[in-house]
């Protein structure tokens, strides 16, 4: 990776954080904290690593990478590098949450948006649809990857720790599962609502290969998904254990569980997005 | 139609043997099991199709969402557990994953009801097609014998979006002709009479049979229909019934909220006030016991449905 690609990359992430704050803002509800923290990974993911077909959605990508979205929450970030990488107009954006829109609070197939393929909102599901979609991809003879993001929170549903052992089990070698490691969650600190003590350890223990990195470095963000791309294939379901900072890129979102869900009001969009830098243009 | 018993046979028999017709047939059919391949007769297909089977493990949640996610890449795939595990226990992840979603998912149910016996109640769910038919986009099969089932089983692989279908354990007197052709949502006339109407679903169906040649005998020209597409409900079919009979009983497997006693009620008091008579199971779990045993016990009997005519017919009458 030249640095000029990740120069360019820090640049679209940063016109994502523009975004989220300003869809959230407009409908005055949804979840920025998440979102921001992800915005890093999302934007090398959809603009580097992911072999896509943005303006040829197809639900059955056959030949394609996947991605779902399992903490689906964080709509934000995942509506936004969805629309900056050419699935949808990104005119589109200002209608999230509002009446009659494809962007629903939470990613639905409902509405038809290009590149949502599971509904997902209520979670620890994700996990368990990207093993049926690596399943067919075997049975396809498709060597695609799935990619599919979690929260840490969200780790606390059994449903994901039935996906985890299957995936080992039945040697899904091309799923990787993200956790988005921001150490909060909506009633406080993950460790005071419930701890998940050794998150490395329990995922290796369920026969996964675990990569930890800093999901809010752009460089490692982009480092982390060509490891895992050359890790696929080799008998194992990798996790990548991705350290982040809920809110990142505005100051006061940063260290707290506050902004989770919460929208800013007038002054506090506007100084948010005073320290976010417009690069691609606003929608 | 003619009335005769063919056989006895289990309607899960019938859905194994129509998955291995289906695995032949259509490349694109796979299934799931969730550690009950033999309960589900799945067996055949897993021996014939190995590659396109998937045990999952005693692990229902996942097997409900990699279902999902083997449709969202193009495959049709079918999932089989007892009723109780395919829906109560799965619900969140059918209706997200599954119906909003809109998925190609045939979610495939054996043990159904009471009659699974002995087990008792924690396994005799009497819940399932209320909790199925609330959500949207949900077809809803539950046939009434071996041949019905198999045919039931391939047809719903031709139906594009979310199928629940919902069979049973024990043998049952099979007696729908093997070349009756089944089709979703049309009720299937069995015997047409002009007193009452009976709509009948599942294992409930022979036992109206029974009941309806009991009242010929006692000289009431009883109607009766299957009712094996409980949702959609083949409105018109029902509708025409009910203006000529002017009077209704339902029979089911199944508590009386949520089941097709409530489907045909809810059409009736919208569109054609008639007496209804429900025979169902009233608020109660079941127990413990042998098939026939708890069919009687819990007023799902021959001569449940025959008072229940009577008590129909009184009522359109007084």
């Amino acid at each position: 990776m030249i640095m000029t690609e990740i120069a360019e990359l820090k640049r679209i992430a940063s016109q994502v954080r523009r975004d989220i704050i300003r869809m959230v803002h407009s409908c005055q509800s949804g979840h920025p904290g998440g979102s921001l923290g992800c915005a890093d990974f999302m934007t090398a993911l959809f603009f580097s690593e992911l072999r896509h077909k943005p303006t040829a959605f197809s639900m059955e990508a056959k030949g394609e990478d996947v991605f779902l979205l399992s903490n689906g929450h964080i709509s934000p970030v995942f509506y936004s590098v969805l629309a900056r990488s050419g699935y949808f107009p990104v005119s589109e954006l200002s209608t999230f949450r509002k009446m009659h829109s494809r962007l629903q609070g939470h990613p639905a197939t409902l509405e038809g948006l290009p590149g949502v393929r599971m509904a997902s909102g209520s979670l620890g599901q994700g996990l368990s649809a990207g093993c049926g979609i690596a399943e067919a991809k075997k049975l396809q003879h498709d060597q695609s990857l799935v990619f599919v993001l979690m929260g840490d929170g969200e780790q606390q549903e059994g449903q994901i720790w039935e996906a985890a052992l299957y995936a080992s089990g039945k040697k899904l070698d091309r799923l990787i599962g993200i956790v988005d490691w921001n150490g909060k969650q909506i009633d406080g600190p993950l460790e005071e609502v419930m701890p998940l003590g050794d998150l490395k350890a329990k995922y290796e223990a369920f026969g996964w290969k675990v990569i930890p990195f800093n999901g809010n470095s752009m460089e490692e963000v982009v480092d982390t998904l060509r490891a895992a791309r050359a890790g696929a294939g080799k008998g194992m379901p990798q996790l990548l254990l991705m350290k982040t900072e809920m809110g990142m890129g505005v100051d006061f979102m940063m260290g707290t569980h506050k902004w989770h869900g919460v929208a800013p009001n007038d002054e506090q969009a506007a100084v948010a997005l005073a320290q976010l830098q417009e690069t691609l243009g606003d929608y | 139609m003619e009335l005769k018993i063919i056989n006895h046979q289990d309607t899960r028999s019938g859905f194994g043997d129509g998955m291995l017709e289906l695995g032949r047939s259509m490349p694109e059919v796979v299934a799931l099991c969730a550690d009950l391949t033999g309960s589900l007769k799945l067996d055949a297909f897993q021996n014939a199709f190995p590659e396109r089977f998937f045990q999952t493990g005693i692990s229902e949640a996942n097997m409900i969402g990699m279902a999902a996610g083997l449709a969202t890449a193009g495959f049709i795939p079918f999932t089989g557990t007892f009723a109780n595990f395919s829906t109560g226990r799965v619900y969140d992840q059918i209706r997200q994953s599954v119906a909003y979603s809109m998925k190609n998912v045939k979610i495939c149910a054996s043990h159904a009801g009471l009659t699974l016996g002995e087990d008792g109640a924690t396994h005799q769910i009497l819940e399932d097609i209320g909790l199925m038919k609330m959500l949207p986009g949900m077809t809803v099969i539950n046939p009434c014998d071996y041949n019905q089932t198999k045919a039931a089983t391939i047809a719903i692989a031709k139906r594009q979006g979310p199928v629940y279908l919902r069979f049973g354990r024990p043998k049952v007197p099979n007696f729908i002709p093997a070349d009756t052709p089944f089709v979703i949502g049309k009720a299937l006339m069995i015997k047409p009479g002009k007193d009452v109407s009976v709509f009948a679903t599942g294992h409930l169906v022979w036992k109206a049979v029974e009941a309806v040649e009991i009242l010929r005998q006692q000289g009431v020209d009883a109607e009766l229909i299957n009712i094996h597409t409980i949702k959609p409900l083949d409105e018109e079919a029902i509708l025409e019934s009910v203006a000529k009979t002017r009077c209704v009983v339902t029979a089911e497997e199944h508590q009386m909220n949520g089941g097709l006693g409530d489907s045909i009620a809810q059409l009736l008091a919208r569109r054609m006030p008639a007496p209804v008579e429900m025979v169902a199971v009233n608020d109660q779990f079941g127990q413990s016991g042998k098939p026939e045993e708890l069919l009687v016990a819990y007023g799902l009997n021959t001569p449940d449905i025959v008072a229940a005519c009577h008590r129909a017919l009184g009522r359109k009458n007084a």
